[in-house]
């Protein structure tokens, strides 16, 4: 068995490094076989950008951490986790490893969701806060159950909606849609765009009260969102 | 079993080292067996703080690269005999050593201390990630000050997504006079963006650069100094104990009492 263990890891030579696919087994054993093979051929992988392909394996934050350490101890970067889990995706999100490849590593973004409906548009919910460093890109609408913290990014093809206080910088309607909103409880972003407008919010004093942003004569204005009126 | 306690920051000059040396003080006056390790390879300071640069012979490269045993990494605290350092080493930097290994040295300490703090270097790269490997808690510090603030609330990310968290917030260097003013964030502006449990404020002080310089933390002159007294009482909450937060803004001395009664007396 401990021969065939090699048959689990196939490699080849891609634009952005290494393409290491695995097969199908329990992580520890593809693990090891991947270190086998490393172990085997040092010099070639010494140096190397890896990109990791781990079909439908879930691999949790604590593994891919420890292989991720563990590879750069030899000399090679864990550059990308390709993956058909989204939990596997996400865990890589999260650690800032990328998704896909070919594309500049894209540091802690959420790749765009095939979804199969066929009414009304696609969206993603992030249900957390974003804090400085996240940043999320998205061709369709973004709904932050959360703080957006000052630092932090968001851009959307679509509208924008959090939930919480907005203090980072937002782009909707990135794609040049003019007619995008953002929706915030709390809207003091450092920079916020819509199309191709760009605003920055002025210092606001007293309490604030949930607003949304929209493209009106060609500025972008926040009104207060009022209930009585709607 | 040791638990560890890494203290971090993002940004540099917050006073991690101060609050890891004062930490360390202020448990092992309180009866606990302390470690602490100097993360800052290449930049070493623990043992500056601690007054124990003299006594360095080697250090956590040596101990990593097989040179020489932990035992003989670690430096003993002659006014603490509970209290240890193992010093970063001074000539190399921060990729001498890989999170894996730090996480080994720290699985040998654990059967022998209550406590293992780790010193993290500024920066949220190798010396970073080496630092909270091994970590079951992480403090974040940070200054009332925006810069600070900011860079705390990428650690705290970083540090959720590695699993290490939810870190909890010190906030130091809180300068009473000028929060009065309006000039300075409050501690409830910081919490308010962090959202993570606050440990303690440690007042501004000049006595701690005073002892700092001497070698002499002030944690170890207990009372004296309100940022000893802050110290000791994140040392206590670490513990369990529920220790209330000191009132910062009650200045008790005869001067600001002569000044109170003056205006009461006038009105």
């Amino acid at each position: 068995m401990v021969n065939d263990k090699r048959m689990l890891v196939q490699i080849k030579g891609v634009k952005d490094g290494l393409l290491v696919t695995l097969g199908e087994g329990s992580w520890p054993d593809l693990r090891a076989s991947l270190f086998q093979h490393i172990a085997e051929r040092e010099a070639f992988f010494k140096g190397a950008k890896l990109t990791l392909d781990v079909g439908n394996q879930i691999i949790h934050a604590a593994d891919m951490g420890s292989l991720r350490d563990q590879l750069s101890e030899i000399g090679v970067t864990l550059w990308a986790v390709l993956s058909n889990s989204p939990t596997t995706e996400q865990t890589a999100q999260m650690m800032g490893i990328g998704t896909r490849i070919s594309t500049p590593r894209p540091e802690r973004s959420i790749r765009p969701l095939d979804t199969n409906l066929t009414n009304g548009e696609p969206a993603i919910l992030v249900q957390r806060t974003l804090r400085s460093g996240f940043k999320i890109s998205y061709q369709g609408h973004v709904v932050v159950l959360g703080d957006v913290n000052p630092g932090a990014e968001i851009i959307a093809g679509g509208n924008v909606i959090v939930w919480g206080r907005l203090r980072g910088v937002v782009h909707a309607g990135a794609e040049g849609n003019e007619k995008a909103v953002v929706c915030a409880l709390e809207m003091e972003p450092t920079q916020l765009r819509i199309g191709g407008q760009i605003a920055v919010t002025p210092k606001k004093k007293g309490k604030s009260q949930p607003e949304m942003a929209s493209i009106n004569n060609g500025q972008v204005i926040a009104e207060p969102w009022n209930v009585r009126e709607r | 079993m040791a638990t560890v306690l890494t203290v971090t920051s993002g940004k540099g000059g917050v006073g991690k080292t101060t609050t890891t040396a004062n930490l360390a003080v202020a448990l092992a006056l309180g009866g606990q067996k302390v470690v602490c390790i100097d993360g800052d390879i290449g930049l070493r300071n623990l043992d500056v703080v601690l007054g124990l640069e003299n006594r360095i012979v080697y250090d956590i490269v040596d101990v990593v690269e097989g040179r020489c045993r932990l035992r003989q990494a670690m430096i003993r605290d002659k006014r603490l005999p509970e209290l240890f350092l193992i010093p970063a080493a001074q000539t190399r930097d921060k990729s001498a050593i890989s999170p894996s290994d730090m996480v080994r040295v720290c699985d040998e300490l654990r059967p022998e201390f209550d406590w293992i703090l780790i010193d993290s270097p500024a920066g949220i790269e190798r010396g970073f990630r080496n630092a909270i490997a091994p970590a079951d808690i992480c403090l974040v510090v940070t200054n009332p000050e925006v810069s600070s603030v900011r860079d705390a609330d990428r650690i705290v990310g970083l540090i959720e997504a590695e699993e290490k968290g939810p870190a909890r917030l010190i906030i130091n260097r809180l300068n009473i006079n000028l929060v009065k003013r309006g000039d300075m964030l409050t501690a409830d502006d910081i919490l308010e963006l962090l959202a993570i449990e606050l440990l303690g404020i440690v007042p501004e002080d000049e006595n701690v650069i005073i002892s700092t310089n001497r070698g002499q933390p002030v944690a170890l002159d207990g009372q004296k100094s309100r940022a000893g007294q802050a110290y000791q009482n994140i040392a206590r909450r670490l513990r369990g104990e529920k220790v209330p937060f000191i009132n910062l803004e009650e200045k008790n001395d005869f001067f600001s009492r002569l000044f109170r009664f003056n205006r009461s007396g006038g009105a």
